[in-house]
This record gives C-alpha cells, structure tokens and sequence, in this order.
C-alpha cells in the first residue's frame, strides 16, 4: 500500500508541476464553458425581430414597443403576410419572429387572454432559445404590467413559441453537457494514455516493471489522480454554468455525479487501453485526438443532431461512449429525467468500460514485447 | 563459489532477427561482468532477459538460483536496472526521484544510505534541481543511486557510460569498484572496449553471439599473432601501402598508429624498405600487446 | 596537411546572458588536418561548434572558417562546410539514393553531377546493390559510413563530426576512420567532437575544452609526453575539469 500511495504520490507531483497538464485539466474546461457561453449570450444585443401584425390594435402596438425598447431586440420588418416568415428567417438577419392573432386587442379585453407566437430560427439553437427566452420574459413583464393596472380581471398574452428547422430545438443548453463529455475524453483519455506511454519512452517503464509494483498498481496509481481531478472538473463545470449562466440542474445531482462517474471511469479504461497500444507519446496523442476526441465531437450529437445525420454515421455514431452520456447527461440536466429514462445508457457504458478494462488486462503485459 | 547468473544456450528472436543465439555464461557473485560489444550486438535484449522484462525462446536462463520464467516476482525484488536511458522523471527533483524509488521497492533512503552515500554525496547539493536539467554525468550518478536503493543483490547496468564525458566516466568506474564489499554482482555492458578493462570478466558480444568470455588480460593474451604497430605521419598513404604490402595479413588503423600482423607471424625487415621505396618517411615500427579491440577484431575476422 | 588555415579564431567570446560559455578562444585548424574538439559536458564545445558553423553569432572575436567571416557571412560557412551527427543524419524511410539525391539538392549541386557522385560513392563503400534500400534497413555500420559520405558529398572544405562512431562494431570503426583519413587526405579539413578519448587518439591534433576555455592544444603525442601518461584519456581526466585530483 505504501508503494502504490508512493507511486501516487509521485503523479500528483508530475500533474501539479506541469502547467500545459494543469492548463488542460483546468484552464480548458473553464474556457470552453465561458467561451461557449458569452458567445450565446453577448449575441443577445439589438437582434432583429419582425412582426406579423393580424390585429394591429393598440395592444399589439404596446407589446411590440416593449420589446423593441428593451435593448435587445430591434425592430425589424413588418410583415403582412404568413408567407413571408419563411422568407425572413432564411434572410438570416431576423432571428425571431412575433406574430399577433387576429383580434388580438379585443379578444384579451373580452376574453381575458390572447395568442402570440414566436417563431425563431432554429437552426441556432442557443440563440433560438436565448431569443425566446428573453421574448417570453418581455411578454410575462408585459402580462403582470397588464396584471397590476386592472386587478380585477387576470388578462393574459399567451405566448406560444414555435421552432423552424429544428423542431425539438436539440441544441438547447446542449454546451454544457456537451463540454463535459469532450472534456472528460480528453482529460482522461488522453492525459493518461500520454501519462503511461511517456513513461514507456523515457525508459521509466522498464525499472517500473523489474521492480515489486503489481501491473494493476501502476496502472491505478496512473489512474487514480486523473480519477479525482477529472471529478473535480465536473463540479467546477456545473459550477460555472449555475453561477455565470443559471443553467439549473433539472434532475437529480447526485445521479448526474454517479453518471459522470461512470463516464469518468470508461474514458480513463480507454486511455489505458489506448496507452498498451500506443508505442509512444505522439501514437497516443494521435489515437486520442484523431480517433476520439474527433468523432466525439462531430458524431456524439454535440453539434449536428445524431436524427439528420445519413445512416452510416449514426451507426458508426454507436460505437462511440460520448453519445451515450451526453443523453444521459441531458436528459437529467435539462429535462429532469430520472434513472429510469437512461438507465439503457447507463448500461451501455457499463459494458464499454468492461470490454475496455479487460482488453487493457489482456494487452498490459508484465513483460516487454 | 555462488553463481549470480547462469545461462545454457539462451535464444531470442524477433520476427525473423535471431536477436541471440545459443548465449551460455556465468556470473560469479560479486564480481563485475561487463558485455562489450557493438550496438545492435545483443546486449539490450540480453539484459532484458535477465531482468525478466522478456522471455528467451530457447536456452535455460538462472538468475540469483530462480529460473528467470518463473522466479520473476521474487526476482524483481532484487534486482537493480539501469536502462540505456537513464530512467529518471525529468520533471521530479534528484531528492523526488530517489524517495519515489526507495517507496516502490518498498524500501526508504535513511536505510540503505550507507549502500550510496558514495555515489549520491556527489549530487546531494543539487538535491532540490529537477533531474532533467543534470548534466550528463549527474544524471547517471543519480540513476546509479537509484537503481541502487532497495540494496539490490544483482545490478544491472545498460551502457551505463554512453553519451557521457570521460570524466564522470571514469568516476563511474570508481564508484562500481566501491561498491565491492557490499557483495553486489554487477553486470554491466558498454559498446567501448577500452572500459572492458575495468571488469573482473567479459564476455565480448556480437551478432547476437559470444565470442569469448574470461578475464580481460586473459581476452587479451588470448590473441594468437605477434602484433606490431607502425607509425608514420601521413597516415592515409601508410594504411594504403602497409595494405598493398604482400607480407602483411592485416592492418588496422589504431589511434596514432596501425597494428599489423604477418602472414609468417615473424616481423619481416624488407617493410621497411617498401615503405621507404613508396615514400613514406619517418617510419616507426614496435612489437605491442595487443589489447581488447584487437582480439576483439580477430575474433569477428576468424568468424566469417 | 598543409600550413593553409580554413579555421581562424580569434579572441571568440560567446556569453548567454552573465555566463560566459566560450571565454577568449583561440586557435587554427589547417586545411587537411583531422582536429579533434574535446571537452567535458557543458565546457561549451556546442555553442564553439555552432558559431564554427554559422548557427549562432559570436559575442566578441574574430572567426574565419573556410574563407568567410561567421559574423557577416553565416550562408557562405554553411554551403562550404558539411556536418553529420550520430543521430537522425539520413532519412530512414528514404533509399539511399533519394537521400543522396536530397543533400545533393540542398546544396545546389547540379542532378548530373549528384548522379556521378553517387555511383562512385557507393563503388566506394561497396554498395551499389544497396542504392534502393530504404536506410531503416540498412546496418548501423553502413548508415554512418553512408551518411559521413553524403556530408562530404558537396566536397565541403570542411567536414564537422559529431561523436561519429559511437557504438559501432570495431571493424566498422576501423573502416571509418580510414573514410576520414582517406578524406582529410584529400585535402578536406576534419573536425570531430567526441566524448570518447580512444577516438581523439586518431587525430591530428586534440583541443581540450573545461569551462568555456580551451586548456590544451597539441599532438596527441605531444600531449601525453606533457602529462606524462600513456593515453589522451587521462591527459583529459587530469585537466578537464578544475578541481578534480586524479586517482
């Protein structure tokens, strides 16, 4: 036990003395977080919205005031026609667009509520919803405005927000599950696929094995550190994006950590796995990369929904783990699921990692080749 | 006498390479055996043998009494290795290095600092530098030190000497001499022969194979011809005319010199007369001993 | 050997910062000569070699080599000067040829002439059958016979030699320094660093370098008459690094 805490030990020390390590471990993850974030949220300045005015009454004419005047939206085109939103939306400039049923004045007087919808262009998901967000916010302020000045009767502005090319609006806050997932693969995929193949190349590899160490000792004692800071790196990525951008966790945290801890511990079965194949540092930094930060990144559903992908894709897009948690991770960050709605997942990347470790068990060899 | 390693027609091959070939020696305990050969001869693959890093194909490999199969946890335990590359953590400190590798032999420094109080006096002022920024000879004490922590019975030492300058070398050498009464058996491989004479034996290695093994002023008498060496300034025409010269079977540059032996053995006097007759000057010719390089070359000349 | 000088230095100091790592040297190196550089690690033989070859720019000091001053004509050095390492000198997933072909090249020798050289460089090694060998395949001896003959290919005026035959089998040595011999012979100056004092022994004539300085410079013969011992290893031992007693 001595030997394997020393050994341990001595990780820690090779992480905390390198600042590229502790640039990747830490530096990476916060940027991606605050870059993927601001670049959502510092859009959200004078973006263009056109109106689709049916009713063209004095309440329509205030609502639309309201939004214009509040600093992130312009005013855009006034359309007349339903045919129109299409065209506008595909023009690129108009990120949203407002549309007032008929009547819409008389029926919230009368009837107490009346329909707006917001049509936005999908296919930016994180503008979409940041676009309908802060349009559903106005038109709320707008309700309680109305709410407050005739207290006796409730009138209510339903809106009703719709989404072109992108129905489901897959991308919605998919950048921190996303990043997570690209994260973990690289930290512990990579970072210990280099961390056993460095020691491979600077010849440290050959007295680790003539001395008393277990093979199972080496790899753990390599395993372990990255076990914990990668965990870390999942706290301060929850973190950041609850304290900067008030992303809730909708489920529960406590499956969220055990999930990522599964992921945690696949990625890093991988690594090794790609460390007994890897003759050198540069072959593992390859493999990694190339073979699969890469695929996870186009394939996993991060950027391009796995439903538009051709076949092919989404077959190849099967084999890898990061597709796996990142439904996982969205079904409880976002939508509040429970195990029972991933526990398919769960146990598919239970079995990634058991064929990883026991292909690592049989490709670790107590010898040299 | 005990044997520290005993090999009977060890083998190796890889792929199609026969990496060694029916290799037999002893190692007596406590002495200090070197292998002198080229690179490419062997010697890594033998070394990672005996470690029990690989397995020979054929042949019996014993080392401290446990076959080298089966006895490899017990022999981890006990042997010292010093890879060709030096295996240090060039980013962990000479003190880091050390500690890290008294924990993994389950061992700490205090208890066998006697064992290398020569060896690391040298670089405990620089205890606190990261290995990686050592010089060359540094490097190679500290490796030294390493290997030897765990008070190893048998070391093993990869061309401990490659790379560094003469100096520390011979230092080096020093040090291996100050480690006789700890009863450490030393086995040690060098591509230059000039250091096989600092070894109780050796065992001179190539193609794979041993060409001979015993005492280094036994490999040298071993040397069947009268060797003479000659001497001339301009040293191309020398080699070039003592070449064309019938009488002589073969000429070898050695340093300032070239060692020649007769195809009757005997010193022919009408030498002289040819190089004076193809205009080389100031000639000196002188019986000589010969040394390690020379059997050495006689050696690899009777094999083809 | 002739008494024309191809390497002047004057007064060459070299200083990084507050350390001086060339500290006023001075010395000759004769067209044909073989020089032997050495020196203990960190006694500054790289940075004199880099200066020698117009890698890196002198503090002070005059320094000629092969006619051209290594301050203002840094180029002229490289294109008349060749250089072969012990390690990464030729391609190894290259034929032997092509690399010929690629140092010619590099050098701006005309395709004709590399053609030429070429068959007689490899009559001269005895190796025509090995010209479409890929050089991974090839031997360790015949890799550094080969690559001392494509650094000389251009016929530099002078060929520097980094620790060149390291770990060889002795034969292959013996072969090689015949090559130098045969090459210095032929008028182009050999300048060789090593750590290996068996091989300073060959030389013309040796410098010794400790601490930026260069603390002896003669004969081996010469030398070891000095000192008063039996090889140049121990001249070195003796001298190489200050405050170290021998024995």
């Amino acid at each position: 036990m001595k030997r394997f805490l020393g050994f341990v030990k001595k990780e820690f020390l090779h992480i905390f003395r390198d600042v590229r390590t502790m640039i990747i471990l830490f530096g990476i993850p916060a940027v991606q977080i605050l870059l993927f974030g601001f670049v959502v949220s510092t859009d959200l300045k004078n973006a263009r919205v056109a109106f689709l005015d049916l009713s063209g009454d004095e309440m329509t004419q205030k609502i639309s005031d309201k939004i214009c005047s509040s600093g992130f939206f312009r005013r855009g085109e006034n359309l007349l026609n339903s045919n129109d939103i299409d065209r506008v939306l595909r023009g690129n400039k108009i990120k949203a667009v407002i549309v007032y049923e008929k009547d819409f004045g008389r029926k919230l007087i009368s009837e107490g509520r009346a329909a707006v919808s917001i049509i936005a262009d999908g296919s930016e998901p994180n503008m979409a919803t940041l676009t309908t967000n802060y349009l559903t916010a106005i038109i709320a302020d707008f309700n309680r405005e109305l709410a407050g000045r005739s207290a006796a009767k409730t009138l209510l502005v339903q809106p009703e927000v719709r989404m072109f090319y992108n129905p489901s609006l897959k991308g919605q806050f998919m950048f921190v599950p996303g990043v997570i997932t690209l994260i973990m693969i690289l930290i512990c995929a990579l970072m210990t696929s280099i961390t056993i193949t460095r020691e491979k190349e600077f010849g440290t590899m050959e007295v680790l094995l003539v001395s008393p160490l277990k093979p199972l000792q080496i790899i753990l004692g390599k395993v372990l550190p990255y076990f914990l800071l990668s965990f870390v790196d999942v706290i301060m990525i929850l973190l950041l994006s609850w304290f900067v951008f008030g992303l809730p966790i909708k489920g529960s945290l406590l499956l969220l950590l055990a999930e990522s801890m599964l992921y945690i511990f696949m990625s890093l079965s991988l690594g090794i796995l790609i460390s007994t194949a890897a003759k050198n540092m540069q072959q593992a930094i390859f493999i990694s990369l190339v073979g699969m930060l890469l695929p996870a990144v186009l394939l996993s559903g991060f950027i391009f929904p796995i439903e538009n992908m051709p076949k092919i894709y989404g077959w190849v897009s099967a084999v890898l783990p990061p597709r796996y948690f990142i439904t996982i991770i969205k079904n409880i960050m976002i939508k509040g699921t429970g195990f029972l709605y991933v526990w398919k997942e769960t146990l598919i990347l239970m079995i990634f990692t058991l064929v990883f470790i026991g292909l690592s068990m049989k490709n670790f060899k107590i010898r040299l080749q | 006498m005990k044997k520290a390693v005993e090999s009977s027609g060890t083998g190796k091959k890889f792929g199609a390479t026969q990496a060694l070939k029916d290799i037999s020696f002893v190692v007596n305990e406590g002495e200090i055996f070197g292998f002198i050969g080229p690179d490419g001869a062997g010697k890594t693959t033998l070394f990672r043998i005996i470690t029990t890093l690989l397995l020979p194909d054929e042949g019996e490999m014993k080392v401290l009494g446990l076959d080298c199969r089966s006895g490899y946890k017990e022999l981890r335990k006990n042997i010292g290795y010093m890879p060709g590359r030096f295996s240090l953590y060039q980013d962990l400190s000479v003190e880091e290095n050390l500690h890290f590798y008294a924990t993994v032999f389950g061992t700490t420094v205090e208890e066998n600092y006697d064992l290398i109080s020569g060896i690391y006096s040298h670089i405990e002022p620089f205890k606190k530098r990261l290995a990686g920024r050592l010089s060359g000879g540094m490097k190679q004490k500290l490796a030294l030190s390493c290997a030897l922590i765990h008070k190893p019975a048998l070391l093993v030492l990869d061309e401990p000497t490659t790379g560094v300058d003469a100096v520390s070398r011979s230092e080096f050498w020093e040090m291996l001499k100050k480690l006789k009464p700890y009863n450490i058996t030393i086995i040690v491989s060098t591509p230059y022969m000039d250091e096989a004479m600092k070894c109780d034996r050796v065992a001179l290695i190539q193609d794979g194979q041993i060409l001979s093994v015993d005492q280094p002023e036994k490999v040298r008498d071993g040397f069947s011809r009268k060797l003479f060496s000659v001497k001339a300034p301009e040293k191309y025409k020398l080699i070039t005319a003592l070449r064309s010269y019938p009488g002589i079977s073969t000429a070898y540059p050695f340093g300032d010199a070239v060692h020649v032996t007769f195809k009757d053995d005997d010193f022919d006097d009408a030498l002289y007369d040819y190089l004076d007759r193809m205009g080389i000057t100031d000639v000196k010719i002188t019986g000589t001993r010969a040394g390690i390089e020379d059997r050495f070359l006689e050696l690899m000349g009777s094999k083809v | 050997m002739t008494n024309n000088t191809v390497i002047s230095v004057r007064n060459l100091v070299k200083k990084f910062g507050s350390f001086t790592a060339n500290d006023n040297l001075d010395f000759e190196v004769y067209q044909g000569e073989i020089f032997g550089f050495l020196g203990a690690n960190g006694a500054g033989k790289t940075t004199a070699l880099r200066i020698l070859s117009g890698l890196s720019e002198p503090t002070l000091g005059e320094i000629t080599v092969a006619g051209y001053d290594a301050r203002k004509q840094p180029e002229q050095i490289k294109k008349n000067i060749g250089y072969m390492c012990q390690k990464f000198s030729l391609y190894g997933d290259l034929t032997v040829k092509e690399n010929i072909m690629l140092y010619g090249g590099i050098y701006g020798m005309k395709k004709k002439l590399i053609r030429e050289r070429t068959g007689s460089l490899l009559k001269r090694l005895r190796f025509e059958e090995y010209g479409d060998r890929l050089i991974a395949d090839l031997p360790l001896g015949l890799k550094q016979k080969l690559a001392f003959l494509v650094a000389v290919l251009h016929e530099p005026k002078i060929v520097f030699l980094d620790e060149p035959t390291g770990g060889v089998d002795p034969v292959t040595r013996r072969q090689f320094w015949e090559m130098i011999y045969e090459t210095a012979a032929g008028g182009i100056t050999v300048f060789v660093t090593t750590h290996y004092m068996d091989e300073a022994e060959y030389c013309d004539r040796v410098s010794i370098m400790s601490e930026g300085k260069i603390v002896a410079l003669d004969t081996p013969a010469e030398l070891k008459k000095q000192y008063q011992v039996k090889t140049v290893e121990e001249v070195f031992i003796k001298i190489a690094r200050p405050g170290k007693k021998p024995g």
